[in-house]
């Protein structure tokens, strides 16, 4: 039973993890690999606002989910503007930014227990006779809200509209007047949102520390990857299989295996069906 | 010339009755999302021949050669060539067993001269296979199927880029490539596409003595009244289905085709 | 009407008179086709011998470790088509292969060397194959992980000598060879890609890059030549960390650290990507540089990561092409 909650949990912060980069490649088609980075630098200027700075917590939330989305924008705008359309240059790109950031934290000092950020709601509940945080609930909560918003979003909202039409065929999107780099940006900030919020809400249960900006770059692309590269809703189910296959192998083989399991789906994923589970057969080899 | 004339010239020298079709297509069907690009395609084609097919943009042309080569699986439908099965199978072991196609859209190797455009398929299995290049003579064979398509010999044009070359060129170098193989079956996508009338009446010779020495085409054509100077048989497809078949004359006048070109109620 | 000019770009006489095989036949062209490739051999020879520092000495085998690693990354990635974002890769495999080789099985380390880069390299390919059909996007992220996972699971498993590595590993015994060794490495390596690219192989693989469903066209089989060219690709960077290992004495983590991934790529960015020099070169300065940042730690992959955008943001081509563009053409201004 016990795996049953942990499962959903787990399933549901890969997910709110890999959403923000979904989206983006999903969108734009850009994999943008500073997305760990982002996520870590959301924590990282919460912990300066609340611990440092004296913001106040929700202050300091906002401000960081701000700045982060901000950053992702100009990111975009002033840099990946320019390499549009050549995929390995924007990988490497966007890597290297990702580097930058995340390299030049973990020289300022990030790691070890030294930065932390407290729950929401401290104390926890019992489920089904498995204990179970609050801050957990909010997790899933927060991830479900995550999901039916961008849903409602992309479905209802004439810029949620924009966004998918740009994601279905962009030729067709700009013929209707729809301005693709004005959407790419606007995909990009709203990515590193949600790189932000998955952070603000995931790293109260543990450190901040840099590892964990490379972890979760694995883990989105992980999930993109098993949920084929531009499905959303391949991504989700993707998170629930990579979520669950982890609290199984931690339950009965180790822990420090969680990091397997998201490279031997990416694998077998390659090797069996290559557009993953949702994913359009064309994205894999270029058009003939 | 219109096909009425030019079909009574286009007929084989052989008799074909007593002879398999070299390729079988039987009932392919594709779609792309929802799409349906080919749709209950079948036909033969015979050794020798030279089919031509036609029909409006989008009719799924291109679609029907990348299935028959393989480099898009069918959905539905099989494939034979030579009498084996070849549906699903990789483009390079299609390649391999003879059946050669060109690009609609240009492919030649950029970075490397024309005459090292073709050294790459002079390396491959087949070409090992059939004696074609042996080590040290590679180069030597590129240049003689250079100056079977028409590049002048000793002139700088083989060792130049093909990146520097224009496209009346660049067709030939496609053409070329495929020749390198010696195949027993040419698919040409729209070779004629984006040439001059003089380089396709160039081009035109070079294809008739091909046919000649045994080799079968199958040419997907917008340019008709060239095709139907070459082709034995023409085939039109409209919106993914086969709408008519047989000589180009027949093809022409059937009215079906007449409205997929030209529109309903299509003219005289 | 104003006068408009352009710049117009003709080969040197002098380059188009060594293009045919007569090149030899005259000094002044023989010498033109010489200088440059001598000077890069003496001078890559002569290091060794001109520095006298002992700190510097080493730096000059760890250039030499990375500039193989930068031009096997050209190769892949201006060649081939496939870009690697996981040098760290062959270097840890190779690094903890030669490692093994020689505390478990006693081969001593000239041996262990090039065993390992053949081994190494027959297994970073065969965790590469599962991409290799696929578009080159699969295989820059694959390439990226595989680092990142390994040094997470040797850590957390402590395995392979966990977070302390594998100590006492046999070193070269002799100071000339641990310099010199690598130099000839990576000239034989040099010149053989060199080689390599104008020859059978070579010009397939090109044809890859440029157009892999026109190959395919031609009956050859793109994935078992991709795999031929990873491996090479993989092999060159065992060896490198193959040496690595030998030359400190220890294989641990740190051999899939970020800097074997980001400094070839910057290297090559730098030194000019498509000419297999220019990554040596690129090496060849920002080796040095990164020696001389230490102190500032992971700082330096922060910064490497900077010029790295910036030379992709501004698309500049690197230092070797405008430097051979120089040597071999001549530029001038013409009416339109």
């Amino acid at each position: 039973m016990d795996i049953l909650i942990y499962g959903v949990i787990n399933s549901v912060s890969l997910a709110l993890m890999a959403l923000g980069f979904t989206l983006v490649y999903g969108i734009s088609r850009l994999p943008n690999f500073a997305h760990g980075a982002l996520y870590i630098l959301a924590g990282f200027l919460s912990w300066v606002g609340f611990r440092s700075l004296h913001l106040g917590y929700v202050l300091s939330v906002l401000l960081s989910l701000a700045l982060v989305s901000l950053l992702g924008m100009a990111m975009y705008r002033f840099f990946l503007i320019r390499i549009r359309g050549m995929p390995i240059s924007e990988i490497i790109a966007s890597y290297a930014m990702g580097l930058f950031i995340l390299e030049g934290l973990r020289w300022r000092g990030l790691k070890g227990m030294t930065f932390t950020l407290p729950v929401v709601v401290p104390g926890s509940v019992d489920i089904l006779d498995v204990p179970v945080d609050y801050q957990r609930l909010l997790v899933v909560a927060i991830g479900a809200a995550v999901v039916l918003g961008l849903w409602s979003f992309t479905h209802y909202t004439r810029l949620g509209l924009a966004l998918r039409g740009i994601a279905q065929d962009e030729q067709a999107a700009m013929m209707l007047g729809i301005d693709s780099d004005v959407m790419a940006t606007v995909a990009t900030g709203l990515g590193s949102a949600l790189a932000a919020l998955a952070a603000l809400v995931l790293l109260p249960l543990g450190n901040i520390v840099v590892e964990t900006g490379y972890q979760v770059l694995i883990y989105a692309v992980a999930v993109c990857i098993v949920g084929g590269l531009g499905s959303w809703g391949g991504a989700v189910l993707a998170s629930f299989l990579i979520g669950f296959a982890q609290i199984i192998t931690v339950a009965y083989i180790q822990s420090h295996f969680q990091v397997v399991v998201a490279l031997l789906a990416i694998i077998l994923t390659l090797i069996v069906r290559p557009s993953g589970l949702f994913g359009r057969q064309k994205e894999l080899e270029e058009r003939v | 010339m219109g096909p009425e004339e030019v079909s009574s010239v286009r007929t084989l020298g052989k008799d074909m009755s007593s002879e398999r079709p070299i390729l079988e297509v039987e009932g392919i069907g594709r779609a792309f999302g929802g799409l349906q690009a080919l749709r209950d395609v079948s036909f033969s084609l015979w050794p020798g021949e030279i089919l031509g097919v036609i029909g409006p943009n989008g009719s799924g042309k291109t679609t029907l050669v990348n299935v028959i080569t393989g480099f898009i699986k069918p959905e539905q439908g099989k494939i034979r060539f030579k009498g084996r099965e070849i549906s699903g199978l990789p483009p390079h072991r299609v390649a391999d067993m003879g059946l050669v196609r060109t690009f609609q859209i240009m492919r030649p190797y950029y970075s490397l001269e024309a005459y090292r455009n073709l050294i790459v398929p002079l390396n491959s299995p087949r070409a090992r296979r059939m004696g074609l290049g042996r080590w040290g003579e590679r180069e030597t064979v590129s240049l003689d199927i250079l100056e079977e398509i028409g590049f002048e010999r000793d002139s700088f044009v083989p060792y130049k880029k093909a990146s520097a070359l224009p496209t009346g060129y660049l067709k030939r170098l496609e053409l070329a490539r495929c020749l390198a193989l010696k195949p027993e079956v040419i698919i040409a996508d729209e070779l004629f596409s984006g040439l001059s009338a003089s380089e396709i009446a160039s081009l035109v010779p070079l294809i008739e003595k091909l046919q000649m020495s045994g080799m079968t085409f199958i040419m997907v054509e917008h340019r008709l009244r060239e095709l139907f100077s070459l082709a034995n048989r023409v085939l039109a497809l409209d919106f993914g289905t086969l709408i008519s078949q047989g000589s180009p004359k027949e093809v022409m006048e059937n009215p079906r085709v007449r409205e997929a070109y030209l529109g309903p109620g299509g003219g005289d | 009407m104003e006068v408009q000019r352009r710049k117009e770009r003709i080969d040197r006489g002098i380059k188009v008179r060594t293009e045919s095989i007569y090149a030899v036949s005259s000094r002044e062209e023989a010498a033109y086709l010489l200088v440059p490739r001598v000077s890069l051999i003496l001078g890559l020879l002569l290091l060794p011998i001109v520095v006298q520092n002992p700190y510097w000495h080493r730096v000059i085998t760890v250039v030499g470790v990375y500039g193989l690693l930068a031009i096997a990354f050209d190769f892949l990635a201006h060649f081939v088509g496939l870009v690697s974002l996981g040098g760290a890769l062959a270097i840890g495999v190779g690094g903890y292969a030669s490692a093994l080789a020689n505390k478990a099985l006693g081969v001593s380390s000239l041996l262990a060397i090039p065993l390992a880069g053949l081994v190494g390299g027959a297994l970073c390919t065969m965790l590469l194959l599962p991409c290799l059909p696929l578009r080159g996007i699969y295989f820059a992220i694959v390439t990226l992980m595989y680092p990142l996972v390994f040094s997470r699971l040797i850590e957390a498993l402590n395995i392979l000598g966990g977070t302390d590595g594998i100590p006492g590993v046999q070193g070269f015994g002799n100071p000339w060879v641990e310099s010199y060794g690598i130099i000839l490495m990576l000239l034989v390596w040099l010149f053989g890609l060199r080689r390599l690219v104008n020859e059978d192989l070579g010009l397939i693989l090109r044809g890859v890059k440029d157009n892999d469903q026109a190959v395919r066209a031609s009956g050859i089989s793109v994935t078992r030549y991709k795999a031929v060219a990873v491996f090479i690709s993989c092999s060159m960077g065992c060896l490198g960390g193959a040496y690595l290992v030998h030359l400190y004495m220890w294989a641990g983590i740190s051999l899939f650290a970020m800097d074997f991934s980001v400094i070839p790529i910057a290297a090559t960015v730098i030194g000019g990507g498509g000419t297999l020099v220019g990554p040596l070169v690129g090496s060849l300065i920002l080796v040095p540089i990164s020696e001389l940042l230490r102190e500032f730690g992971t700082l330096r992959i922060a910064f490497y990561s900077l010029i790295l955008m910036g030379f992709i943001v501004l698309r500049s081509e690197g230092l070797m092409v405008w430097a051979q563009r120089r040597y071999h053409q001549f530029e001038r201004w013409v009416r339109i």
